[in-house]
């Protein structure tokens, strides 16, 4: 009993009692906060795979002029799923009023290049400004040259020669970084999710237990007792971050078990397991703490509950910042970056979610900054909490 | 005890409070009388240590409300004017609550919150979730809780506002049994009903100032009027006088 004594302790135990009966504070610590992000991160994840798989697999509709000429590369463009479809008149204008995306014209001395042996040329007209563009003509040159590549090493061994000279260097490609752009987007999207399901878990507790109890008039009574605000806050926080915590740590079984239904290419770059949800939840700890403590600030300078909710609806998007930062500025991390609360956790994350190590010099440049800055922020809260305006309810 | 000695309190260009002295002692129900802001809240909340009188000293048994805040409020029993009760939890576990906060021990707290409950007459509605409670069982609720460590010392700042009869009946007596257990009573009202049923000694605040105390009789007899009322008006002057 001696341990209930401590008033912490009994502050702690009576908004925890207090929000298990609440229904909005569970929905939001156990459903919302937590399974929005894995479940928005899936959809939006199979969504552009499919439309990915089906952008490769679709015939390709490419304009042809001068088919006649041409038959045998016609016929290995349509092997490889091209669809040919007649000519137009104006090709360039064609191009332009972005009625066709791509044309093929085969100019009429090809055959007879063609036979003599010379370079046989083929135009592609498209417009390069127009976002499929790309991926296309990358689709039609690619036909193009292996027909190309086939018909050279054919003519070299007509003439008694190995094909092989024909390539002095062979390219291997073995791509290392750069991520492509489903797995920069789950390195953006992830670190932001576990942020904001901090943010989510304990949010109405935190505007309840300061404006929601300030709007009721018990914050009066409550402090008429012999007790230190400190310790009430204290007890308070406490009930805010394990809130917070429960909500992390099903946000990050979620996403670990996300982890086993990406899409195959993706398994490769990204690092989505139990491993990561065991890894990240130590980086997460001091930034719940941050958080509740940054929430407790806010809702004790707001008039009442909507007026807190609306400053804790807008304090959330601030985690978006590094986020933002780190996809439009992919910087080389250093060092102080770390020490950058919201921007340390982030770049740890990206780490683990790369399947690199975090340094223990940058997990305790990450928690160590983070931990001084909740520190000065609640000493700031405290006196916040002791001033006498904060007891008096409007 | 309960003693103010020149208290004083300006918010602002406002002064609430000015040069407010008076003596509660124990054993007596002692009234705070004056009309709706008077400056009875602002007294009483700086009695309670939650405001810092500007100039002056509160003294509860002795010790001084600002250097010996922690040990004033255990010595205090107070029903503020914001009764703000947790709507999720039920009356017995809104006074548990306090109870541990006061710190008192588990095996006292039960024996003590059964006690209050037949006192206050709660047995009806104790076990329930307070949303929706009357404003007659909030107000037991809040004095239960503000009691539960059993203090010497009562502040109940206008406790039979929204009080049907019944209740206020009920509640006068409790306060008169708390006198009885030697206790002092310190109570704010705007009623003249209310002093003049209960009170040893008033105290009467106008303007943020004291404009008159003593006993029933000696006001009656300072104001020259054989009527409490008539003495009352006359002391805070006609155009402060707005009794309801």
């Amino acid at each position: 009993m001696k341990l209930l004594r401590s008033i912490a302790i009994v502050v702690y135990l009576k908004e925890l009692r207090e929000s298990l009966r609440d229904r909005r504070v569970l929905f939001n610590a156990l459903l919302l906060g937590p399974l929005m992000g894995p479940v928005i991160f899936l959809i939006i994840l199979r969504l552009t795979v499919a439309h990915e798989v089906e952008q490769a697999e679709k015939p390709l509709p490419v304009v042809v002029i001068g088919a006649e000429v041409a038959s045998n590369l016609i016929s290995i463009l349509k092997q490889a799923g091209i669809e040919v479809l007649p000519p137009v008149k104006d090709p360039e204008a064609a191009i332009r009023t972005q009625q066709y995306d791509l044309i093929l014209r085969i100019p009429n001395d090809y055959a007879d290049d063609w036979r003599a042996g010379r370079p046989a040329q083929v135009e592609i007209l498209y417009d390069s400004s127009r976002r499929e563009a790309g991926s296309q003509v990358q689709r039609l040159r690619n036909a193009l040259n292996s027909y190309s590549q086939l018909q050279s090493s054919m003519r070299i061994i007509a003439r008694g020669l190995s094909p092989n000279v024909l390539h002095p260097i062979m390219i291997a490609e073995r791509d290392q970084a750069t991520p492509q752009s489903r797995s920069a987007m789950v390195f953006a999207m992830l670190p932001y999710f576990l942020v904001f399901t901090a943010f989510m878990g304990g949010m109405f507790l935190a505007i309840d237990a300061t404006a929601g109890e300030r709007e009721r008039h018990s914050l009066e009574p409550l402090f008429i007792n012999p007790v230190a605000t400190a310790s009430v806050l204290l007890g308070k926080l406490a009930a805010i971050s394990s809130f917070s915590l429960i909500s992390v740590i099903i946000s990050l079984t979620a996403f670990a078990l996300a982890g086993y239904y990406l899409p195959a290419d993706l398994q490769t770059t990204v690092v989505l397991d139990a491993g990561f949800a065991l890894r990240a939840l130590p980086l997460m700890l001091p930034l719940i703490l941050l958080i509740s403590i940054v929430q407790t600030l806010v809702t004790a300078f707001s008039k009442n509950f909507r007026e807190a909710q609306t400053y804790l609806g807008l304090i959330q998007l601030v985690p978006m910042i590094p986020s933002l930062v780190l996809t439009i500025l992919p910087f080389k991390p250093q060092l102080w970056a770390f020490a950058i609360p919201l921007l340390g956790q982030q770049l740890a994350f990206m780490r683990l979610l790369r399947g690199e190590a975090v340094s223990t010099l940058q997990m305790s440049m990450c928690t160590f900054a983070t931990l001084i800055f909740a520190a000065m922020l609640f000493y700031f809260a405290k006196r916040v909490y002791a001033s006498e305006r904060l007891a008096i309810s409007p | 005890m309960i003693e103010a000695l020149g208290l004083h309190k300006s918010f602002g260009n406002i002064n609430a409070v000015q040069d407010v002295s008076f003596v509660a002692r124990d054993g007596e129900i002692t009234g705070l009388l004056g009309p709706n802001g008077a400056g009875k809240t602002t007294t009483l909340r700086m009695l309670y240590t939650l405001m810092k009188p500007q100039r002056g000293e509160v003294r509860v048994d002795g010790f001084n409300a600002t250097t010996d805040a922690l040990e004033v409020r255990r010595r205090l029993g107070v029903l503020p004017d914001a009764r703000g009760l947790y709507k999720r939890l039920t009356a017995r576990e809104n006074i548990k609550y306090y109870a541990r906060l006061q710190g008192l021990d588990e095996k006292v707290i039960s024996a003590r919150i059964e006690q209050l409950i037949n006192m206050l007459e709660m047995n009806e509605f104790a076990d329930r979730h307070t949303e929706g409670f009357s404003q007659g069982q909030r107000v037991k609720t809040a004095i239960a809780r503000a009691i539960v460590h059993d203090p010497r010392n009562v502040i109940f700042d206008e406790p039979t506002n929204g009080l049907d009869v019944m209740a206020t009946r009920s509640l006068r007596e409790f306060l008169k049994q708390l006198r009885a257990d030697g206790r002092c009573v310190l109570f704010s009202t705007h009623i003249m009903q209310e002093v003049a049923a209960l009170c040893d000694r008033i105290v009467i605040i106008a303007h943020g100032r004291v404009v008159a105390q003593g006993t029933a009789a000696s006001l009656r007899e300072q104001a020259g009027e054989s009527n409490l009322e008539d003495a009352f008006v006359k002391l805070i002057g006609a155009e402060a006088g707005e009794l309801e």
